[in-house]
């Protein structure tokens, strides 16, 4: 007896509340073009499956808890300030300090200092309304590629998030800081941040964005697309700081187009979180562009932090540098991919992928996939991965000169983290990164 | 192009040296398959299609112990739950698993004292390929089990072996004869419903080697098995299973040809090897099934599962391997290293060209303490060939101090190629060191050059420093295969290059 099975639409309880938001989101008033990118948003999200770990990309990264979770969108809850909150010791001396609360721009508490002539830097929300529509008009989205359902959700509930523009030949002479804060809440709240940073032909910037969480970051999910361009020759360096506490969760992915001879300088610095996966696209679309994408993950307690790099030559003459660095401890898990394609025709490509791993605990767990795709031969491309404790013959060698065990591998432990946050060129920045590093692994320096 | 048709012959090991026409040799300049012809040999072979009543049929035909039966007919319904996998980086048609023979053998089959009574033809198809199997050529040192098509028609040097308590024998024998061995250790690497191949195989396996080196005995020789398909849409489904007991010591190579047909043909094979406390096991392959023609049409469907357990404490598996062959590889020799101190290797050699692809690679798994690993992989793509070295390298939380090394070296030759490196790592204990490299590069114009400017040959040239990127894998063959395998190497890139 042969029995047919139709398909009946299945309400879905893990997307049923990310719909109800899209309806109210719907009912306020924006743009027509905008209203018809986050309908199309909407429709590759109800297309896309929730990532899994079936799937290559997520293979070791579980992220059901996120899914399993009902989230309100802050498109229709309350805005909270911070009164309460001392944003201070986030801010960057000497920058532009621009801040964003739970997904929107602050200009009481933001900087607005002059820039130069046609750069803007601010919030996404202004610049859709304001004069500099038609950039973001033809940027955004641009960069994306259908890479999961969150950034097709993000996509469909564009609404704020950092905003950068500089014109052709203009270089920033101070250095911009996007600050974005999560509040405490009652309720599970997410954020769906969109970045836009701009950089025309021969512009040159530095950036960095700080995410970090009031609290333990409970109940906060930060769901950010950032979306950089980068025209001929320009240069950006780009720094991103992630401390979602120790419960928040935080899924990034920064899609970066480069074009011929710029350079993307990239640091991407995670301190904490409960759930945090970056994932950072480049295309090297146009002959001679170099990309340098430096990493550091500190993780412990039972974080997962997930780095996923995916870097295409697609053009001749590119280079590009990965340098990832992670420290473990507790019972956390790091998984760090690196994926570099070099497309056929892209010949006299120049690769070098590293990442290193310092395992503190025996609970902690560490997977590394650096991966080569190559369809060129002219090529010189390498990766090397490594994962250890500290060089017990070095924590030997302390101990000889009379310094205690865990001491010595306190030192060694900042010494090797140090070593990126050292490479980041502005003083201040590099300074405060160093602080935080130091104050991390000093009880077992100084204790 | 041309090959010094001396080397060609003096690179021959005693044994293998066989009359070749000057058509042949002709062949082998022009970098063409050789091993394609067919043998006319009369076969028993079942109807097409998979069910129970076939699984029952070759249980049946190989006249099994019960429990056999009930162990492929677990595996059957294993399969029948399961999906082909789709992660590897390989594209072909899915074959039709109905549409295949699961069974083939050489009529007539009927029990054999000595190699005399062997059907001559099939003899001579041996010859063909190379393979010592007369018993003359004791001299060549290499006991040989060979498997045509799905049954293994002659074992040599039996009697040697016998006298030191080794079991070489075909796997159907070993079921009628060694019952309690087999049952006591099939499937102990690879489980019945291990994946979709593994699990295939353990269904329908026809034949095979099994090995059985007793407590502190040292293989006087070095075992080997010829496989060969030759009927036409026939799969070949071999089962190989050695075990090392306490202190034993077996090397074991594997050699493998089909003839050029038009459409794919299936070869999952399942291979487990044992080795106990202090034992060594080293494996070797020089695969090199038929990999179809420049278009990509027809050639091996090579889905291989391969494990082996280091069971005991200070035990040793080593696998080489050396691909040349196959439309398509999906192979990934592995070591479950679970005793302390014990070792596990890999090195292999692929090599692709044409429309050739392959994803290969091994796991290494640290379970016990002082456990150790090396993984050193060459791959060499050319024409428009796409090849993928996919390994993973696991430390559980109780394998403290263990050590892993991989390198992996990627030389494309041709930009229509591709090659892939795609490792996996996964630590989980902090006294571990685990350490990865890689590099992809294209075939150095500086030493081409300085070749050239000696007087060598530009296609000779190539193949000399081929040859020497492989050379640390060479090193670990046995010296017939590592010359076998290095002319293999030159052959196969006549014709590729320029």
């Amino acid at each position: 007896m042969a029995t047919t099975i139709t398909e009946v639409p299945v309400f879905d309880l893990t997307r049923e509340h990310f719909l109800r938001d899209m309806r109210r989101l719907a009912e306020k008033a924006a743009p027509a073009w905008l209203v018809k990118a986050r309908a199309e948003g909407a429709a590759n999200f109800a297309d896309t499956v929730w990532p899994h770990s079936k799937m290559e990309e997520w293979r070791d990264t579980n992220i059901g808890a996120l899914v399993d979770t009902e989230y309100y969108s802050m498109t229709t809850l309350p805005r909270h300030t911070l009164a309460a909150f001392d944003t201070s010791p986030h801010r960057i001396e000497g920058w532009i300090n621009l801040v964003f609360v739970d997904g929107f721009f602050d200009a009481a508490i933001s900087d607005t200092s002059d820039l130069p002539k046609g750069a803007v830097a601010g919030s996404l929300a202004a610049a859709i309304a304001g004069p500099a529509q038609d950039l973001v008009k033809r940027h955004l989205g641009s960069c994306l590629g259908a890479r999961s359902a969150y950034t097709a959700l993000n996509t469909a509930f564009i609404q704020d998030g950092p905003f950068l523009y500089v014109p052709q030949g203009v270089e920033l002479d101070r250095p911009v800081h996007f600050l974005c804060i999560a509040t405490e809440r009652q309720e599970n709240v997410v954020s769906h941040y969109r970045a836009l940073l701009v950089l025309e032909a021969m512009a040159k910037a530095t950036v960095a964005v700080t995410s970090v969480a009031m609290g333990a970051g409970e109940n906060h999910f930060d769901n950010v697309v950032e979306e950089i361009v980068l025209g001929d020759g320009a240069a950006l360096t780009h720094c991103a700081v992630i401390d979602a506490g120790t419960t928040g969760r935080r899924l990034c992915t920064t899609e970066t187009r480069q074009g011929r001879d710029s350079r993307f300088d990239s640091y991407s610095i995670t301190l904490g979180g409960a759930i945090v996966r970056n994932q950072m696209c480049v295309m090297l679309g146009e002959p001679g562009a170099e990309t340098h994408l430096n990493g550091l993950y500190l993780n412990a307690a039972a974080a997962l932090i997930d780095n996923n790099l995916h870097v295409t030559h697609a053009a001749t003459n590119c280079t590009s540098r990965i340098a990832y660095k992670g420290v473990l401890d507790g019972a956390s898990r790091s998984v760090f991919t690196g994926r570099v394609l070099v497309v056929r025709g892209a010949q006299k490509t120049d690769s070098m992928q590293l990442n290193n791993n310092l395992l503190l605990s025996d609970t902690a767990r560490v997977e590394s996939r650096p991966q080569l795709e190559i369809y060129a031969d002219d090529v010189k491309c390498t990766h090397g991965s490594t994962v250890g404790p500290p060089p017990p013959e070095i924590v030997f060698y302390f101990r000889s000169r009379g310094v205690d065990e865990k001491t010595a591998r306190g030192m060694l432990t900042y010494g090797f983290a140090e070593d990126l946050a050292g490479r980041i060129p502005d003083p201040a920045l590099r300074r405060q990164l160093d602080g935080i590093i130091y104050r991390r692994f000093s009880p077992g320096i100084n204790g | 192009m041309s090959i010094p048709r001396d080397n060609l012959e003096t690179a021959t090991y005693e044994g293998s040296r066989v009359e070749r026409s000057t058509r042949e040799v002709e062949d082998l300049a022009r970098g063409e398959y050789k091993y394609g012809w067919t043998t006319d040999i009369e076969a028993d072979t079942f109807p097409k299609g998979l069910n129970e009543d076939i699984i029952r049929a070759i249980s049946a035909r190989k006249t099994e112990p019960e429990w056999m039966l009930e162990w492929r007919l677990k595996a059957y319904r294993n399969w029948q739950r399961m999906d082909e996998p789709t992660w590897a980086k390989v594209h072909y048609e899915q074959p039709d698993f109905q549409d295949l023979r699961y069974y083939s053998a050489p009529k007539p089959k009927k029990t054999l004292n000595s190699l005399d009574e062997v059907d001559p033809k099939l003899l001579e198809t041996f010859e063909k390929l190379g393979i010592p199997l007369d018993e003359r050529k004791l001299m060549a040192g290499v006991a040989v089990d060979a498997v045509f098509d799905s049954v293994s028609v002659a074992t040599t040097h039996k009697d040697i072996l016998a006298k030191r308590g080794i079991i070489f024998c075909p796997i159907s024998e070993a079921l009628r004869e060694h019952p309690d061995l087999v049952k006591k250790y099939i499937g102990s690497v690879v489980p019945t419903g291990d994946n979709f191949y593994a699990a295939l195989n353990s269904a329908v396996f026809s034949d095979g080697s099994f090995v059985y080196i007793p407590k502190g005995v040292k293989c006087p020789m070095d075992l080997s098995t010829y496989f060969r398909i030759n009927a036409s849409e026939t799969g070949q489904f071999e089962r190989t299973l050695i075990i090392a007991d306490e202190g034993a010591e077996v090397s074991y190579l594997e050699g493998c040809t089909a003839p050029m047909r038009d459409e794919n043909q299936l070869h999952a094979a399942v291979v487990e090897l044992i080795a106990h406390k202090d034992a060594t096991i080293r494996y070797a392959t020089v695969q090199n099934w038929y990999a179809g023609d420049e278009q990509g049409r027809g050639g091996i469907f090579n889905f291989v599962t391969k494990r082996g357990k280091c069971e005991g404490a200070n035990s040793h598996i080593s696998w080489t391997q050396v691909e040349t062959g196959s439309a398509i590889t999906w192979k990934y020799p592995s070591c479950l290293l679970m005793g302390d101190n014990s070792v596990g290797e890999f090195y292999s050699v692929a090599l692709t060209r044409n429309m050739q692809q392959a994803d290969t690679g091994t796991k290494m798994t640290h379970l016990g303490r002082n456990t150790r690993s090396t993984i050193i992989s060459k791959t060499i793509s050319a024409g428009r060939s796409d090849n993928s070295y996919r390994g993973l390298v696991r430390v559980m939380p109780k394998a403290d101090n263990c050590r892993n090394y991989t390198q992996c070296d990627s030389l494309l030759l041709g930009d229509q190629c591709s090659a892939n490196t795609f490792p996996y790592i996964d630590v989980r204990n902090t006294s571990s060191r685990v350490e990865h490299e890689a590099s992809t590069s294209k075939i150095s114009e500086d030493q081409l050059f300085y070749c050239q400017s000696r007087g060598i040959g530009p296609e000779d040239a190539i193949s000399m420093v081929v040859n020497g990127f492989c050379k640390e894998v060479f090193d670990h063959l046995p010296m017939e295969f590592a010359v076998e395998a290095s002319r293999l190497l030159s052959v196969s890139l006549e014709g590729s290059v320029g």
